[in-house]
């Protein structure tokens, strides 16, 4: 088998001028290069994505890998050549475009959602966190079973990020009307007793713990316990409340 | 019998002239650097890294399997044209249609060892049912575009033409359900002549076309098997179709003045 590195003469059966020539060349390119190179640092401002067929047909059909393609693309474009690009200078709403398209492409990653929740709402601007929170919201609700993951962790953004527990509610309670299915763990569904819990609102946190309790969906006897000992603590609570409050009429 | 042993001698000296060429070099050079690239893909994703990661790998395995498996095949039947290999062999008592057996079932051999090459790497991000299925059907494309080559070189006798052809081919039969959903969607609705030839036009294109998109799916290997019917679908689309053109290639083989 003839190797890949056989040499057929020795280098002096090269002609001089060949090899001179060869060099000159090389050196010319070199100048080129160094004088006329124009290396300028420009900010890109990120796209509107195009519509989805677009990309499965750049893609020959393979929406998934364009998917993971165009998921890597968006998430790096913070980090331009020669910049980096805070999350602030971002357009949120191009971005909330671009996950959406991701979501077009392949309907079972949840690459944009945990990207929402995790990386972009990362940002210390509340308006661009809500904007995650509207994006998982409007993502959870089309297939909430195998999203409430997003979805928890969009409450927990909520509250301990923005610090909006009207919001937090609301997504707590998003997650236990619509993911119901099996794989979807206890202590997401009852999310939203804790946040009640943690606003101060016991009287409302106590319905909703005895109205599950009372309704049998839960199978598990730890978890039954575990409701019934909050629902205990709540009302201990409450009897303090009411306590503190009459010692405190004149 | 001896026309066996013909057959295989044929096909024998076509996978030989693959290790000569150093077209095994070149695939092992691809995997690596591909193998490679999908590590460092990994270690971009901030979530669903292995998904990510095989998605990737195996986009680019399948594009580089069938261009070069293809660009191979046409520029080796070139090869022969121009070195009179084709006219020294039929020159001999072999019958035509055993010099085309023999010279597909040398690709074959190659095309199986790629595919094999495939699931290999595969089983470092996917389960084993998912990678060995991904690389059958990664195998029927490959016979399909092996056997689509040679119908080119036979009819072109060229390898621009012949590997223009065949990239076309691919792209189009790998995005002609999209083209079709693009050409019936309600925002194009018209009732233009034009717009309703050019409908019809795609129509008819993809009833004579093989349905890529059904083959080689990513999904099986980020998401695992599901239990449809795409797996025999692949096998009878395939059955047909490099009946198909191999029919086509052996009756432009019989027309051939030597």
């Amino acid at each position: 088998m003839q190797s890949i590195f056989t040499i057929t003469r020795p280098l002096k059966d090269v002609p001089k001028s060949v090899r001179l020539l060869l060099l000159i060349a090389f050196l010319l390119q070199c100048l080129w290069h160094f004088y006329f190179s124009n290396l300028q640092i420009t900010k890109q401002e990120m796209p509107y994505p195009q519509q989805s067929d677009v990309y499965r047909l750049i893609s020959l059909g393979d929406s998934i890998s364009a998917a993971r393609f165009v998921m890597l693309w968006a998430q790096a474009f913070d980090n331009q050549p020669g910049l980096s690009l805070s999350l602030k200078e971002l357009d949120y709403a191009k971005v909330v475009e671009w996950l959406n398209l991701v979501l077009d492409l392949d309907s079972k990653t949840q690459y944009p959602l945990l990207a929402a929740a995790r990386f972009y709402a990362e940002v210390q601007e509340p308006a661009k966190q809500r904007q995650m929170i509207v994006f998982i919201k409007a993502a959870f609700l089309k297939d909430p079973d195998r999203r409430w993951r997003a979805m928890a962790h969009a409450v927990y953004i909520a509250k301990h990020r923005i610090k909006d527990m009207s919001l937090a509610v609301e997504c707590a309670r998003l997650l236990r009307l619509h993911a119901t299915g099996k794989n979807v763990p206890y202590w997401a569904k009852q999310m939203e007793f804790f946040v009640l819990e943690d606003m101060g609102e016991l009287g409302a946190a106590k319905i909703l713990i005895s109205g599950l309790l009372e309704s049998g969906e839960l199978d598990d006897k730890h978890q039954q316990q575990f409701l019934r000992s909050r629902l205990k603590d709540i009302e201990q609570r409450q009897s303090m409340n009411s306590t503190i409050e009459q010692l405190s009429i004149p | 019998m001896m026309q066996t042993g013909r057959l295989l001698a044929i096909t024998k000296y076509s996978v030989l002239e693959a290790l000569r060429d150093r077209f095994l070099h070149l695939i092992f050079a691809g995997f690596l650097i591909f193998f490679l690239s999908s590590i460092f893909v990994g270690e971009l994703a901030i979530t669903e890294t292995l998904q990510t990661q095989v998605s990737i790998f195996a986009f680019l395995l399948r594009l580089f399997c069938v261009f070069t498996l293809s660009l191979f095949v046409i520029t080796s039947m070139i090869r022969q044209f121009n070195d009179k290999g084709f006219e020294l062999i039929l020159s001999q008592p072999i019958p035509r249609y055993i010099y085309l057996f023999g010279k597909l079932f040398g690709y074959l051999v190659i095309a199986i060892f790629m595919s094999f090459a495939c699931f290999v790497c595969l089983l470092a991000y996917a389960d084993m049912l998912s990678s060995a299925m991904w690389s059958v059907s990664l195998l029927c494309e490959l016979l399909l575009f092996l056997t689509l080559s040679v119908l080119c070189v036979f009819t072109l006798e060229s390898v621009t033409l012949a590997f223009s052809v065949v990239i076309g081919f691919y792209a189009l039969s790998r995005s002609i359900e999209i083209i079709q959903l693009i050409s019936d969607s309600p925002i194009l609705e018209s009732v233009d002549l034009s717009h309703r030839f050019i409908d019809w036009g795609i129509d008819i294109l993809a009833y004579v076309i093989p349905s890529l998109h059904r083959f080689t799916q990513t999904e099986w290997l980020a998401y695992g098997i599901q239990a449809d019917r795409d797996y025999i679908y692949i096998l009878i689309q395939t059955f047909i179709y490099t009946i198909l053109i191999f029919l086509a290639a052996l009756y432009d083989l019989y027309r051939k003045e030597l």
